[in-house]
C-alpha cells in the first residue's frame, strides 16, 4: 500500500521516562538523540511523563507548529496509554492511526537486568516503531451500540453495591452467585469493625433489595461456563445447577429443611461447626428463599429411598427429577466480585490447627460468636460447654511470611482486635494479642485500637512460633502453650491459654485462575486479580468492558469493597452512557484487481465476514462483520486480501527497523572487537 | 559469538498481554526478542516469517492464545496449522525448525512468557549462525 497523500512524512518521536520506570533502566536521552537521526524524524524528544498533560501537549505543538503527521510514543503498553496518545493526535488534528507506540517499560526497563541491553533494545523497538508509522494510514473508527445490561459475578457485598446501584440507575443487572444464596463472606460474620455494628443486620436490607429488584435477575447456585464477545457485546453462558426445588411453587416455608432426616456437618456457612439439612438454606436470612438439596448427601439420591421433603412439602415443589438448566445472556460489561478464600490454617502445623482442639480459625470464632452461629453467640471451647479462661489470639497467619503468602492480608489486625473485644465482653477471660506490627490505618481504626488497650488486653509482639500441648510444668497442664520471642521485652516466653484464635489471612480463590482465563483477564503471581492501573484506574482490567471490585482484587475490608463495588457500577455506567463505543477501525478489505476468487479467505474467516460476489467471482468483506483478526491475511495465496492498520508493509516495516537496529549494534560490536 | 536476533510476533489479546504481565511482575529475560504487535496469531502469514529470517533473524516466535482462547475464537487454530508446515518448509530451504518457535501463552501467564522467551533464546544461542546453515544465501 502507498501512501494516500503525497505530503512528505514528518516523524515526531517522544521517549518517556516514566519517573525512573523507565530511565532508571534506559538511557532515555541517548535513546532520543538517537531516534532523531532515524529517517522521516524531524523531531525527537525525551519527558518525565509523557502521559501528563504537559507531555501530551507536546505532541499536540509539535503536530500544529512543526507539521508533525506522525507520531511514535516510546513509554508503557500501548494497553494502557494508546487510547490517550491516540486522543492527543486527534485533538491537534491528526489521524489517530497515524500514531505508533513502543513500548519500552512492560517489555524492557522492567524485565531488563543490563542497562545497555535495555537501551539498546529500546532503540531497536523505537526504530520498529519509526518504520511502521511511516507506512500507516489515516482510518476512520466504528461505533457500535452498547447493550445496558450488565452481569455482576458474585453475591457478596461487593457484587451486592454494585447491583444496586447498576439497578437503581434503571439498567438491567444479572446477579450471579454460586452458592445457594448472596451475602458471601460478611453474611457469616457476627460483628464489623470499628463499629462493632451487627453485620447481618446492615447487609441482609441489602440482600433483599437486590434479590427483590426489578432491574436485578438474580441467578443463585449457578456458575458462568464462557464469556464471548466483547466491550458493549458480550455473550455469557451459564450453567444454573439444578437445585431439585420448582421456585416457583416453593414458598420457603422451610418444612422440607425440618423433616429431612440427613444432617450433614455445614463445611461452608458454618465453617465446619454446624450442622445442616441435605436439604438447605445456607441461613435463615438466605436470598432467595429457596433451599437446594445437596446431591452427594441426600439420601434418596444416594440410596434411593426416603423423599421426606417431597411428602411434606406443603406445595409439591421438590423436583427430584429436574436437571443443570444453561442459559446464555448478552451483556455490555461484566463486574467480577468474586471475593477470597481463607487460608488454610492447617499449611502451618505448629500452629496445631486440626490437631489440637481448642486452636479455631478466625472464621470459626466469627460463628462461635455470632448470636445465630452453632452456639448461639457463645463463646465457648471445642466441647461446646467449657468457657475460656484465657484467649491467644494469632495475627498474621498465613501472611507476612515468605513461607506462605508475602502480602499483609489487610483485615486481620482490625478483626483481632475486634476479637478481643468480643471475647473481653462475652467472657471477661484474659485476652493476649500477638502481633508483628499494628496495622491500624483506616477512619477510626486506630482509635479503636486504643480502645482495645484500654479493655486490658495484653498485647505481646512477636511472631508466634508453635502452638503446643506439651506442658513442662504443672501450671501448664491441660493448656495450650503459646511459644513466643517477646521481641519487645527480648525474651522467649511461654503463655498457656486456654483457646487460640488463628487471624488466617486472606487469599485468592483457588480458582481465581481459570476465572480470569474465562473472562481474559490476568492474576498476579498471588492470583489476585489485577487492575488496569494500580492507583488511577484500580477497578478496570485490560480488559474494556470488564471490571473487577472487591477482595478478588487484593485483600480488603468491607468498607474499601463496598466503595470498589460502587466505583466499579460508576465505571460501568459512564460507559452505558455513552451509547455506543469506537471499535478498531482494523477490518479486511480486498484488493479486486488481485483476488483470483480462490474462497481461501472465506472458509478461513472466524465470523463469516466474508462474501464472494458471484458476478465479479472476487470475495468481499463485510465490515461490520469483520473483527480484524486478519486470519483470512496469512491465508490468502495471492496476497490480495489485507489488514488495514496491520498491513504487511506495516508489519515488514516494523520487524525491518528493529532487526535492522539489532544489526547495526552487531556490526559496531564486531568492528570494536576487531580493532 | 553475536547475540541471537529473534522477532516475535505476538497477539493482541494473550501472548502480548502475558508479555506485559510478566512486565509488571518485573520478571528479567533476555532482551534479545523483539516483539512485533499482531492482531491475532492467525495473522501471521507464512511470509511474514520468511521475510524476517530473510532479514537476518536467528530465530522467529509467534506466539497467540491457548487453543480454545482465541480473541477471534479460532484464528489460533489456523496458525496452529499452518506453522508446522511452514517447519517444513524451513527445513527444506536448510533452516533448522527449531529456528521457529509456535506457542501459547495467556496474559495471565507472565511467568510462562519469561520462561519461553529465555528458553528459545537459548535454543538459538546453542545453534550455529544461521549464515552458515543457510546454504541458499551463499549460492
Ligand atoms: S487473538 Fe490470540 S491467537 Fe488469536
Amino acid at each position: 500500500m502507498t501512501q494516500t497523500s503525497h505530503e512528505e512524512v514528518r516523524i515526531g518521536v517522544y521517549i518517556c521516562h516514566c519517573g525512573s520506570n523507565i530511565a532508571g533502566t534506559v538511557d532515555v536521552a541517548e535513546v532520543s538523540r538517537w531516534a532523531g537521526l532515524l529517517p522521516n524524524v524531524v523531531a525527537s524528544h525525551d519527558y518525565k511523563f509523557m502521559c501528563s498533560s504537559l507531555g501530551q501537549e507536546l505532541i499536540e505543538k509539535d503536530i500544529q507548529e512543526n507539521g508533525v503527521n506522525r507520531v511514535v510514543v516510546a513509554s508503557c503498553s500501548p494497553h494502557l496509554h494508546e487510547p490517550t496518545f491516540r486522543n492527543a493526535c486527534a485533538r491537534a488534528g491528526l489521524n489517530p492511526y497515524l500514531f505508533e507506540m513502543a513500548n519500552i517499560r512492560e517489555q524492557d526497563s522492567w524485565v531488563t537486568v543490563d542497562k545497555g541491553e535495555a537501551t539498546k533494545k529500546a532503540q531497536a523497538l523505537v526504530a520498529a516503531a519509526v518504520g511502521r508509522v511511516a507506512h500507516q494510514q489515516p482510518l476512520n473508527s466504528l461505533f457500535v451500540p452498547i447493550n445496558p445490561d450488565v452481569l455482576v459475578v458474585g453475591g457478596g457485598i461487593t457484587g451486592i453495591q454494585a447491583t444496586l446501584e447498576i439497578a437503581n440507575s434503571g439498567r438491567h443487572v444479572y446477579l450471579i452467585e454460586r452458592e445457594p444464596s448472596i451475602g458471601g463472606h460478611m453474611a457469616q460474620f457476627d460483628k464489623t469493625f470499628p463499629t462493632l455494628d451487627c453485620s447481618a443486620c446492615i447487609l441482609t436490607p441489602k440482600m433483599f433489595d437486590a434479590g427483590n429488584h426489578k432491574n436485578v435477575t438474580m441467578l443463585t447456585w449457578s456458575e458462568v461456563e464462557k464469556v464471548e464477545g466483547y466491550i458493549g457485546n458480550f455473550t455469557v453462558t451459564i450453567r444454573k445447577k439444578a437445585r431439585y426445588i420448582d421456585v416457583d411453587l416453593c414458598t420457603g416455608c422451610g418444612v422440607c429443611q425440618e423433616k429431612c432426616p440427613k444432617k450433614v456437618i455445614d463445611d461452608v456457612f458454618e465453617a465446619g461447626l454446624g450442622y445442616r439439612k441435605a436439604v438447605y438454606t445456607p441461613f435463615p436470612q438466605a436470598v432467595p428463599k429457596y433451599p437446594v438439596i445437596d446431591r452427594v448427601n441426600c439420601t434418596f439420591f444416594q440410596k434411593g429411598t426416603c423423599k421426606a421433603c417431597e411428602k411434606f412439602c406443603p406445595t409439591g415443589a421438590i423436583k427430584f427429577d429436574q436437571a443443570d438448566e444453561v442459559i446464555t445472556v448478552t451483556v455490555g460489561n461484566i463486574i467480577l466480585a468474586t471475593g477470597f478464600d481463607l487460608f488454610d490454617a492447617r499449611k502451618i502445623p505448629q500452629y496445631g490447627y486440626g490437631r489440637l482442639a481448642n486452636v479455631f480459625t478466625s472464621l470459626e470464632f466469627e460463628r462461635l460468636t455470632n448470636a445465630a452461629g452453632p452456639t448461639g453467640g457463645k463463646v465457648v471451647m471445642r466441647d461446646g460447654v467449657t468457657v475460656p479462661k484465657t484467649v491467644g489470639i494469632i495475627h498474621c497467619v498465613g501472611s507476612r511470611d515468605k513461607n506462605y503468602n508475602n502480602y499483609c492480608s489487610a483485615i486481620c489486625c482490625m478483626q483481632s482486635l475486634k476479637f478481643a473485644h468480643l471475647v473481653k465482653e462475652k467472657t471477661g477471660a484474659e485476652v493476649y494479642q500477638f502481633y508483628i506490627d499494628m496495622r491500624t490505618p483506616a477512619k477510626a481504626y486506630d482509635e479503636f485500637y486504643q480502645r482495645i488497650i484500654h479493655e486490658d488486653v495484653h498485647f505481646v509482639r512477636g511472631k508466634v512460633a508453635e502452638v503446643t500441648d506439651a506442658a513442662r510444668n504443672p501450671g501448664e497442664e491441660g493448656k495450650l502453650i503459646i511459644q513466643v520471642e517477646d521481641t519487645l521485652v527480648g525474651k522467649q516466653r511461654r503463655i498457656p491459654v486456654d483457646m487460640v484464635v488463628l487471624s488466617a489471612g486472606l487469599e485468592a480463590r483457588a480458582d481465581a485462575k481459570e476465572v480470569a482465563l474465562k473472562f481474559g483477564i490476568s492474576c498476579s503471581a498471588d492470583k489476585w486479580f489485577i487492575e488496569k492501573h494500580p492507583k488511577l484506574d484500580p477497578v478496570a482490567t485490560m480488559t474494556d468492558g470488564v471490571f473487577v471490585a472487591g477482595a478478588c482484587q487484593g485483600p480488603k475490608d468491607i468498607p474499601a469493597s463496598v466503595a470498589q463495588g460502587a466505583a466499579a457500577a460508576a465505571r460501568v455506567l459512564s460507559i452505558i452512557g455513552q451509547g455506543e463505543i469506537e471499535i478498531e477501525a482494523s477490518t479486511a478489505i480486498v484488493d479486486e484487481l488481485a483476488c483470483v476468487g480462490c474462497k481461501e479467505c472465506i472458509t478461513t474467516c472466524p465470523y463469516q465476514a466474508i462474501e464472494f460476489l458471484e458476478d465479479k467471482q472476487k470475495a468481499h468483506v463485510i465490515e461490520a462483520l469483520c473483527k480484524g483478526c486478519g486470519t483470512c491475511v496469512g491465508a490468502c495465496l495471492s496476497k490480495s486480501i489485507s489488514l488495514r492498520h496491520f498491513t504487511d508493509d506495516q508489519l515488514v516495516a516494523e520487524m525491518i527497523g528493529a532487526m535492522w537496529t539489532m544489526k547495526q549494534f552487531e556490526r559496531a560490536e564486531l568492528e570494536a572487537q576487531n580493532a | 559469538m553475536p547475540e541471537p536476533k529473534i522477532i516475535g510476533f505476538l497477539c493482541n489479546w494473550c501472548s502480548y498481554r502475558g508479555a506485559d504481565t510478566a512486565g509488571m511482575a518485573r520478571l528479567k529475560y533476555p532482551p534479545n526478542v523483539k516483539i512485533v504487535r499482531v492482531p491475532c496469531s492467525g495473522r501471521v502469514s507464512p511470509e511474514l516469517v520468511l521475510r524476517t529470517f530473510r532479514e537476518g533473524a536467528d530465530g522467529v516466535m509467534v506466539l497467540g492464545c491457548h487453543i480454545g482462547d482465541c480473541h477471534y475464537s479460532t484464528g489460533n487454530h489456523r496458525a496452529a496449522k499452518r506453522m508446522p508446515v511452514l517447519k517444513k518448509v524451513l527445513e527444506y530451504s536448510g533452516i533448522d525448525p527449531e529456528r521457529l518457535c509456535v506457542n501459547w501463552v495467556s496474559a495471565a501467564e507472565g511467568e510462562r512468557f519469561a520462561k519461553i522467551i529465555t528458553d528459545f533464546t537459548e535454543t538459538i544461542r546453542a545453534l550455529p549462525p544461521l549464515t552458515e546453515e543457510m546454504t541458499w544465501t551463499k549460492g
